[in-house]
């Protein structure tokens, strides 16, 4: 058991009514690792980390988390699991602490959430109402309940939607925190980004189905897409020569701006160098790697959109 | 158990940092209380059978309290949970539906005991309110009516689809129930007709029953009542354990 997958998930399969939301998804999620979902919204990730927790019937397929059906035996599995979900609140004026320390009582086993508060961030508003918070600190608490059992699994349902930059990178941090502790993390997002920075590995959904699953780097490299470098250099020259640089593959100029590509990022260390050394002074330099948003649209074939 | 307990009290505590809920059990009461007790007083009256105002008129308000805590408070928060995800939030943790709804069930218990314990405190002191019954019999029957009043708020918080709803349909039932029950307006003031209608409101079989209980009559004579209570509680179970949504 201890060396098994975290979660299993064979052929799953969920309706609702004439709509197909999940259509026979299969996939694992190892010890200690960030599993992220990723897909445009309503393309099933919800309901697949709702029948992980046990909180929607399959209607097909099997699902294991921590070796236990979590259908059948909830009661067995809810002690061992944290959740933050996607639509969800606390009553307007419950404080802070107040909230922590109920979610603790739920538990037989909980941590000190003192310590909690302190880690998130929210040791000054501890006092303060559910409602008065921002949506970063609602987000941090949810964080926290989520955590306050100590628990195998951290399921974390689009848990920066709505959030600004700064906010988002503090959450992200919280994430790494909680693999390094060696919990196991499954989340789902629609930012190709958060992905692409936080997770281990990504599976890509979309109308249900799963469409790729990988390490980010894995992914991007499957899709051979090339890196760009972009730069302006004044009065025009000709740098057709570029091309004979083993790793570049196009020169384009338009002007005075010059784009190269090249199939991997050596590209950019081997034409800046080849710049220097023939003494070309360039400026505005900027480089376009592939991401995970290419990714996506090659094997959908659609750009993603929020 | 830790669970139910802890939840019971942060209940508590919202309820009474709510400030309709608070003031509607515990401050109405109190000021209809004194607004009728300066204007009429206690003196022993014929009309009421030898009681004066204030003795009739807390067994009647203490239904209206009870009213409000399953009519107005249970259902809307229920309904309210519901729609913010509250209940949402709470399902994947150990704590199981009926652990909520207890929980609801005592701290609104520990609500109406506040409200009412007010009423009868007020009474005594400034009114020399007379209670000839047995006190025993008296929290007897103000529990079975408070838990069938909650039974009947969580009936309705499971049909209702929203909170918006819930608050419409809370009114509707609510008005005129206390004001032709016999809760805020003794019974011997109002037409017989009003009272034969008044037969189909629940709250009216509350105010008898306490009423009674009050001036010691003996539970014989509220066979009636008791099984109209305990019918809604049965009834209010069975639908709730058939209705209960997370979301």
């Amino acid at each position: 058991m201890a060396n098994g997958p975290v979660v299993k998930v064979e052929a799953l399969r969920k309706t609702y009514g004439d709509t197909i939301a999940v259509d026979g998804v299969s996939f694992e999620v190892a010890r200690g690792e960030i599993f992220g979902m990723v897909g445009p919204n309503g393309a099933g990730k919800t309901t697949t980390i709702e029948c992980i927790e046990g909180m929607r019937r399959p209607d097909g397929g099997s699902v294991t988390v921590l070796g236990i059906d979590p259908q059948r035996d909830g009661n067995e599995l809810r002690p061992r699991i944290g959740a933050q979900l996607q639509t969800s609140a606390l009553p307007e004026r419950i404080r802070v602490w107040e909230a922590l320390d109920l979610f603790a009582s739920f538990y037989q086993r909980s941590v000190d959430w003192n310590v909690l508060l302190e880690r998130l961030g929210l040791a000054e508003k501890r006092n303060a109402f559910f409602s008065k918070l921002s949506g970063g600190q609602k987000q941090r608490l949810f964080i926290g309940l989520a955590l306050i059992n100590d628990p195998e699994v951290v399921f974390l349902d689009e848990l920066t939607t709505g959030l600004d930059p700064q906010a988002r990178h503090a959450i992200w941090d919280l994430v790494r925190d909680m693999r390094d502790s060696g919990k196991t993390v499954f989340l789902t997002t629609h930012f190709m980004e958060e992905a692409e920075r936080l997770c281990d590995r990504v599976a890509i959904l979309e109308h249900g189905r799963l469409v790729a699953l990988d390490t980010p780097a894995n992914l991007i490299q499957s899709i051979g897409a090339e890196t760009r470098i972009a730069f302006t250099v004044d009065g025009k020259p000709d740098l057709s020569w570029l091309e004979n640089l083993p790793t570049v593959t196009g020169v384009d100029a338009t002007e005075d701006r010059y784009v190269v590509r090249g199939p991997s990022d050596r590209v950019i260390v081997d034409v800046v160098n080849a710049l220097s050394v023939k003494g070309i002074r360039f400026r505005d330099l900027r480089t376009e790697q592939p991401t995970l948003e290419d990714v996506f649209l090659k094997v959908t074939g659609r750009q993603m959109r929020d | 158990m830790r669970g139910l307990w802890k939840f019971t009290w942060v209940e508590l505590k919202l309820f009474l940092r709510e400030p309709m809920g608070a003031f509607f059990t515990l401050i109405f009461p109190m000021m209809m209380l004194l607004c009728f007790g300066s204007i009429y007083g206690n003196k022993p009256s014929d009309h009421f059978g030898g009681f004066g105002m204030v003795d009739i008129s807390v067994p009647g308000y203490s239904a209206m309290v009870i009213c409000m805590s399953g009519l107005f408070l249970l259902t809307l928060r229920i309904a309210s949970y519901r729609e913010q995800g509250v209940l949402r939030r709470l399902r994947p943790t150990p704590l199981r539906p009926h652990a909520i709804l207890t929980a609801q069930v005592l701290a609104l218990f520990g609500m109406t005991a506040l409200g009412m314990t007010a009423l009868m405190v007020t009474g005594k002191l400034l009114y020399h309110m007379r209670v000839v019954g047995d006190p025993l019999s008296i929290v007897a029957a103000l529990g079975l009516s408070t838990l069938s009043f909650l039974a009947l708020g969580f009936v309705l918080a499971g049909i209702v689809p929203t909170t918006r709803t819930a608050l419409s349909t809370v009114m509707v039932l609510f008005y005129p129930m206390i004001f032709l029950s016999g809760a805020t307006i003794p019974r011997e003031e109002l037409p017989e007709s009003i009272r034969r209608i008044s037969q189909v409101f629940p709250l009216t079989y509350v105010v008898n029953l306490l009423r009674g209980m009050w001036i010691g009559d003996p539970w014989s004579r509220h066979l009636v009542d008791v099984a109209v209570l305990a019918g809604m509680i049965v009834l209010g179970v069975a639908i709730t354990a058939k209705t209960f949504r997370w979301e």
